[in-house]
C-alpha cells in the first residue's frame, strides 16, 4: 500500500463504522458473554428467598427463609408465573417441578400452612442449598453444565451421571467433523486450484467461475440441490438402482445423517479453500520450478521439495479459514444433517428456541467463541514459527 | 508429466469442478417437474415438451407467502445495502489515514462479524434486542445485516484502494482542488468498481442471510431464505426447486455482472 499521512479526516471516517459495529455486533456478543455467568429469571421470580438466603452460611435454616419461599410461590402462582418458575426449578434438580406445584396449590387453598407440612421435601437441607445457589443472579452453573460438570449440594466439583454428559462429546464431534471437512478440502482444492493456476487464461476464467458459482449460492439452494441428489429417493438413488447397482432394498442413506452434513460441508466451504490457494499459486514465479527440473529433478520430486513449500501459506490460509468456519456451521447440518448430522451450533440453536434453556445456549456460545479465537489467534502464529509466511 | 498422469489430473480436476457445480444444475430440470416429486420422469428424460411444466413457477408467483418473503428480502436489502455500503466505503478511506495502531485495532473490530460464528451474533443479538421490544422487527433485522454486510464492502473497496495513486489527490490539491471536490472528481471515479462490487456483496449477504432472520424475524418479516428454509424442513415441494433456479438464475446474473465490472476497471487501470 502506498503511504498516507494520517490525518484527522480518518479517524471522522472509520468512526462511524467502528462505532455501529461495537453498538451493533460487540454489544451482542457480549451480552452473549455474560448472559452464560448471569441468569436473574429465578432470582426475579424469588426476590424474598433470594434476601433471605443471600448472607445464609449453608447450615440450619431460618423461620425467614420459609416465610420468604411461601410468600414468593403465592406472589408467583397470582402472577401466573409458577409455572415457569417450576420448570426453571426442575431444570436444577428433578422432581422440583412436583413440589413446587403441589405447594403452590396448598397454598393457595390454605396460604399460612407452613412448608414442611406440606411437603416433607422442604425439610431437606440439600433443597436449600440448591435454593441458595439458584436464587444468585451469578452463577456459573451454565459454563459447568456446558462442560459436562456439576457441583454436588457439598459444593464439590464432579462429573454430570453418564446420561447426561452431551457437550463435551459434542465439541469433540465438531472439531473432528471440522478437522475431516477441510482435509477433504484440501485433498479436492489443492488439485482443482494448481489447475486453475496453470491453465490458460480462457480455461483459468471457465474453472474460476465454476469456484465462484457456488460460492455465490445461497445455502439454502445447495443445501436444497444435495438433498434432491442424496435422499432415499433421490437423483442418485434413482439411479443407482435404474442402473441395476443396488436393489429397492439397498437405497443408500446419504443424507440427514453425518455423511450428509460431510458432503454438503464440503462442498460448501470447498471454495474459502481454494480461493486463498489459487491467489498464492498465482503469484508464485515458474523460475523455480524451472530451475529444479533442468537440475535434473524428477517431476514429483520437483512438486515436492519446490513446489508444495511454496504454496504452504495458501494452504495454510485456506485451511484455517474451512476449519473455523466449520466449527460454527449452523445452517447445512440444520437442513441436511437429521438426527446424528448436528453440530455444536444446532445444539445453541435448540437451546434458544426450543428448550428456551437460554443460560446454557450462552454458555455453550461462549466456549464456542473462546474456541474459534484462539483458534484464529494462534494458528496463524503457529505456521509462522514453523517457517510459514501467512 | 507422462500422458497419463496429465490425463488422470484433468481427469480429476473435471470431477472436482463437476461435484462444484452439477448439483446447482440438477435442480433445474427439476423444477419444471409437472408432478410433486423431486425425481427425473421418463418423459423429461426423452426430453418431451409434455413432460415439462411452469406449474411450479406460477405456484411461487401466486403464492402470497413467496410474494411477501421476496418484497420483505428486498425491502431489507434496500436499506441494507445503502448503508452497508456508505459506512463501509468511509471506513476503507479512513482507516489509511489512521496512524498504524489505531488502524490495526480498528481492523480488527471491523473484521470482527467475519470471524464469529453467525449462530453466536444471532443468539446474542436476540439478548440484546429483546428488552428493546426490538425482535420480530425489520430494524432488528437491518441493524444485524448491516453489521455483518459492511466489513466485506471494507475489504473490497479496501483492495481497490491498494492500486489507488494517493498522490493524484496531492496534484489535484496543488491545481487548487477543495478536498471534496478532488474526492468525487478523481478518488470516487477511480475507487467506484470496488464501490460496486462491495454494494454487490453487501446486497447478497442480506439477501442470503438466514440464521438471523431464523432468530429475528415473526411472521410478517419472514425473508425468501426463511421460505425457502421452511419449504426444504417441513413441506418439501418442488415450488422450493423453482425459487432455487430462480436463485441460481440471479446468482449468475450477478456474478457475470461484477466479472464485467473487474473487467473495465481493468482496462480503465490499463488506459491510466
Amino acid at each position: 500500500m502506498n503511504a498516507v499521512s494520517p490525518s484527522r479526516a480518518g479517524w471522522a471516517l472509520v468512526l462511524p463504522l467502528v462505532a455501529f459495529i461495537v453498538i451493533a455486533f460487540l454489544a451482542p456478543i457480549a451480552t452473549m458473554l455474560l448472559r452464560s455467568v448471569h441468569d436473574p429469571e429465578i432470582a426475579d421470580l424469588m426476590p424474598r428467598t433470594r434476601q433471605a438466603l443471600a448472607q445464609w452460611d449453608g447450615t440450619g435454616v431460618r423461620q425467614v427463609a420459609f416465610e420468604a419461599v411461601s410468600a414468593d410461590l403465592r406472589e408467583a402462582s397470582a402472577t401466573n408465573q409458577i409455572g415457569r418458575l417450576a420448570q426453571r426449578l426442575n431444570r436444577e434438580r428433578n422432581g422440583l417441578r412436583v413440589l413446587i406445584d403441589v405447594t403452590a396449590r396448598h397454598l393457595e387453598r390454605e396460604p399460612d400452612t407452613k412448608l414442611s407440612r406440606i411437603d416433607p421435601g422442604w425439610s431437606d437441607p440439600a433443597l436449600w442449598q440448591i435454593l441458595a445457589r439458584v436464587t444468585s443472579p451469578w452463577t456459573g452453573r451454565h459454563l459447568l453444565n456446558a462442560l459436562d460438570l456439576t457441583v454436588t449440594p457439598d459444593g464439590i466439583l464432579v462429573r454430570q451421571e453418564e446420561a447426561r454428559r452431551l457437550y463435551v462429546d459434542l465439541f469433540l464431534r465438531t472439531a473432528w467433523v471440522a478437522a475431516l471437512v477441510t482435509l477433504i478440502c484440501a485433498l479436492l482444492g489443492y488439485p482443482y486450484a494448481y489447475a486453475m493456476a496453470a491453465a490458460g487464461p480462457s480455461l483459468g476464467a471457465l474453472l474460476l467461475f465454476l469456484v465462484l458459482l457456488p460460492f455465490w449460492t445461497s445455502l439454502l439452494v445447495r443445501a436444497t440441490a444435495w438433498i434432491v441428489l442424496l435422499q432415499r429417493r433421490g437423483v442418485i438413488n434413482e439411479g443407482l438402482l435404474a442402473m441395476g447397482l443396488i436393489g429397492e432394498t439397498g437405497r443408500l442413506d446419504l443424507i440427514y445423517n453425518m455423511t450428509g452434513t460431510i458432503i454438503v460441508m464440503v462442498h460448501v466451504l470447498l471454495p474459502f479453500f481454494v480461493l486463498p490457494l489459487y491467489s498464492v499459486m498465482a503469484g508464485l514465479p515458474t523460475s523455480y520450478v524451472r530451475a529444479s527440473a533442468s537440475l535434473g529433478a524428477h517431476p514429483l520430486r520437483t512438486f515436492a521439495r519446490v513446489y508444495l513449500p511454496l504454496t504452504y501459506p495458501g494452504v495454510a490460509a485456506g485451511g484455517l479459514l474451512v476449519f473455523i468456519l466449520s466449527l460454527g456451521y449452523y445452517v447445512t447440518p440444520a437442513l441436511v444433517g437429521g438426527r446424528t448430522g448436528q453440530l455444536i451450533s444446532n445444539q445453541i440453536a435448540f437451546h434458544m428456541q426450543r428448550s428456551l434453556n437460554w443460560g446454557l445456549a450462552a454458555a455453550l456460545g461462549t466456549l464456542l467463541l473462546l474456541a474459534v479465537l484462539l483458534l484464529a489467534l494462534t494458528l496463524p502464529r503457529l505456521a509462522e514459527r514453523g517457517g510459514l509466511r501467512t | 508429466m507422462n500422458r497419463l498422469a496429465r490425463f488422470g489430473f484433468y481427469l480429476l480436476c473435471g470431477l472436482i469442478a463437476a461435484f462444484l457445480v452439477l448439483p446447482l444444475l440438477v435442480i433445474v430440470p427439476l423444477s419444471f417437474n409437472p408432478e410433486p416429486y423431486f425425481s427425473f420422469t421418463p418423459a423429461m428424460l426423452q426430453l418431451d415438451p409434455a413432460g415439462l411444466s411452469l406449474r411450479w413457477y406460477r405456484e411461487i408467483a401466486e403464492s402470497a407467502q413467496w410474494r411477501l418473503a421476496l418484497r420483505n428480502s428486498l425491502s431489507i436489502a434496500a436499506v441494507v445495502t445503502p448503508l452497508a455500503t456508505l459506512l463501509g466505503t468511509m471506513a476503507a478511506l479512513g482507516l489509511r489515514r489512521l496512524p498504524t495502531r489505531p488502524r490495526k485495532m480498528f481492523a480488527v473490530i471491523i473484521a470482527s462479524p467475519l470471524v464469529v460464528p453467525v449462530i453466536l451474533f444471532a443468539t446474542g443479538i436476540y439478548f440484546f434486542l429483546a428488552p428493546l421490544g426490538l425482535t420480530q422487527s425489520f430494524t432488528g433485522i437491518i441493524l444485524a445485516h448491516t453489521a455483518l454486510a459492511a466489513p466485506y464492502v471494507v475489504v473490497t473497496v479496501g483492495s481497490t484502494l491498494t492500486t489507488f495513486d494517493e498522490r493524484l489527490l496531492r496534484a489535484a490539491s496543488i491545481l487548487g482542488s477543495p478536498p471534496l471536490s478532488a474526492f468525487f472528481k478523481v478518488t470516487l471515479p477511480l475507487v467506484a468498481p470496488g464501490i460496486a462490487s462491495g454494494a454487490l456483496f453487501a446486497f447478497v449477504t442480506s439477501f442470503d442471510e438466514a440464521v438471523i432472520a431464523l432468530f429475528l424475524a415473526g411472521y410478517d418479516q419472514r425473508t425468501i431464505p426463511l421460505q425457502m428454509w421452511s419449504g426444504v424442513r417441513d413441506q418439501l415441494s418442488p415450488a422450493v426447486l423453482a425459487a432455487a433456479t430462480l436463485m441460481v438464475l440471479l446468482v449468475t446474473i450477478v456474478m457475470l455482472t461484477t466479472m464485467l465490472i473487474a473487467r473495465s476497471a481493468r482496462s480503465a487501470g490499463a488506459g491510466r
